[in-house]
């Protein structure tokens, strides 16, 4: 397939994330969203390896595998990311009985 | 149109789909269901570009793992439907607006690159399988991989210590 068609796939899903980032109150869909924005990240970067993969392949047999290892050391950071962020959301609705992203604004202050 | 095309266009079309059924959906739950349905749609495109170990990693880790952890917290808060207070009808709009726009400029920025005419090739190259990855990461990569299991250990130790009841 052209490389268009992996990068407007994947600016759209994007986008798609910042959209749920902006309009949602709810601080875990929000958390879903950035899941969402990660994964069309890592759709990209896949497409790009196999692009260079192609490019490359008749100096270089094993062009494009530092791209999908990225994509895999992206994977082992969001999970550890998700533990923790998912833990800060369980402790912040038993301290304020919410999980509205505009009523926990109180670092402002 | 071969095959390939159409399984392109079938997960793209259920990609962004039930990406947008995760962003307008109201309950949670759902929310959570649809995410797994794109994650499973991300995961066949790693198929269709021959990168199986992501694909089959993608549904371990994000479908497997990570939505489990996001269905139990939604569980344990108790989440109904009524809970969530919406923002007004002008600022969704706005929201919307302001996306779409930085679609458009995003799109406008990225049509004319000298990438444009490359082939992203699909179903066939073995860098993706997990011979090839294996070998990689447990050379060249030992280190930033031994560093990560450092970064789970203390991810753990945290998550441990900010749930806890004081």
């Amino acid at each position: 397939m052209p490389i268009n068609y992996y990068i407007i796939l994947s600016l759209t899903l994007f986008v798609i994330g910042i959209v749920g980032v902006l309009t949602r109150r709810n601080t875990i869909i929000v958390f879903m969203c950035i899941e969402i924005m990660l994964n069309a990240v890592n759709l990209l970067l896949v497409a790009f390896s196999k692009m260079h993969h192609i490019n490359q392949v008749a100096t270089n047999p094993t062009a494009g595998t530092e791209a999908q290892l990225f994509v895999f050391f992206i994977m082992v950071v969001a999970a550890a990311e998700v533990s923790v962020g998912l833990a800060i959301i369980v402790m912040l609705f038993r301290n304020t009985h919410s999980i509205d992203v505009n009523f926990l604004n109180r670092l402002k202050h | 149109m071969t095959i390939i095309q159409i399984l392109f266009w079938l997960l793209s079309a259920l990609v962004l789909l039930s990406a947008i059924m995760v962003v307008i959906n109201r309950h949670p739950v759902y929310s959570v269901i649809w995410l797994i349905i794109t994650f499973f749609g991300i995961s066949g495109h790693y198929i269709l570009l021959n990168a199986q170990f992501l694909a089959v990693v993608n549904i371990i880790v994000y479908a497997g793992a990570i939505m489990v952890l996001f269905l139990f917290v939604i569980m344990l808060m108790n989440l109904n439907k009524d809970m969530e207070p919406q923002k007004s009808k002008w600022l969704k709009l706005v929201g919307a607006i302001a996306c779409g726009c930085l679609l458009l400029v995003l799109i406008a920025a990225l049509k004319d690159i000298d990438i444009n005419n490359q082939i992203a090739e699909t179903n066939t190259g073995n860098i993706g399988l997990i011979e090839n990855l294996g070998t990689v990461l447990f050379t060249k990569y030992v280190i930033p991989f031994e560093i990560s299991s450092i970064l789970f250990l203390s991810a753990m130790i945290g998550a441990v210590v900010i749930g806890k009841k004081d």
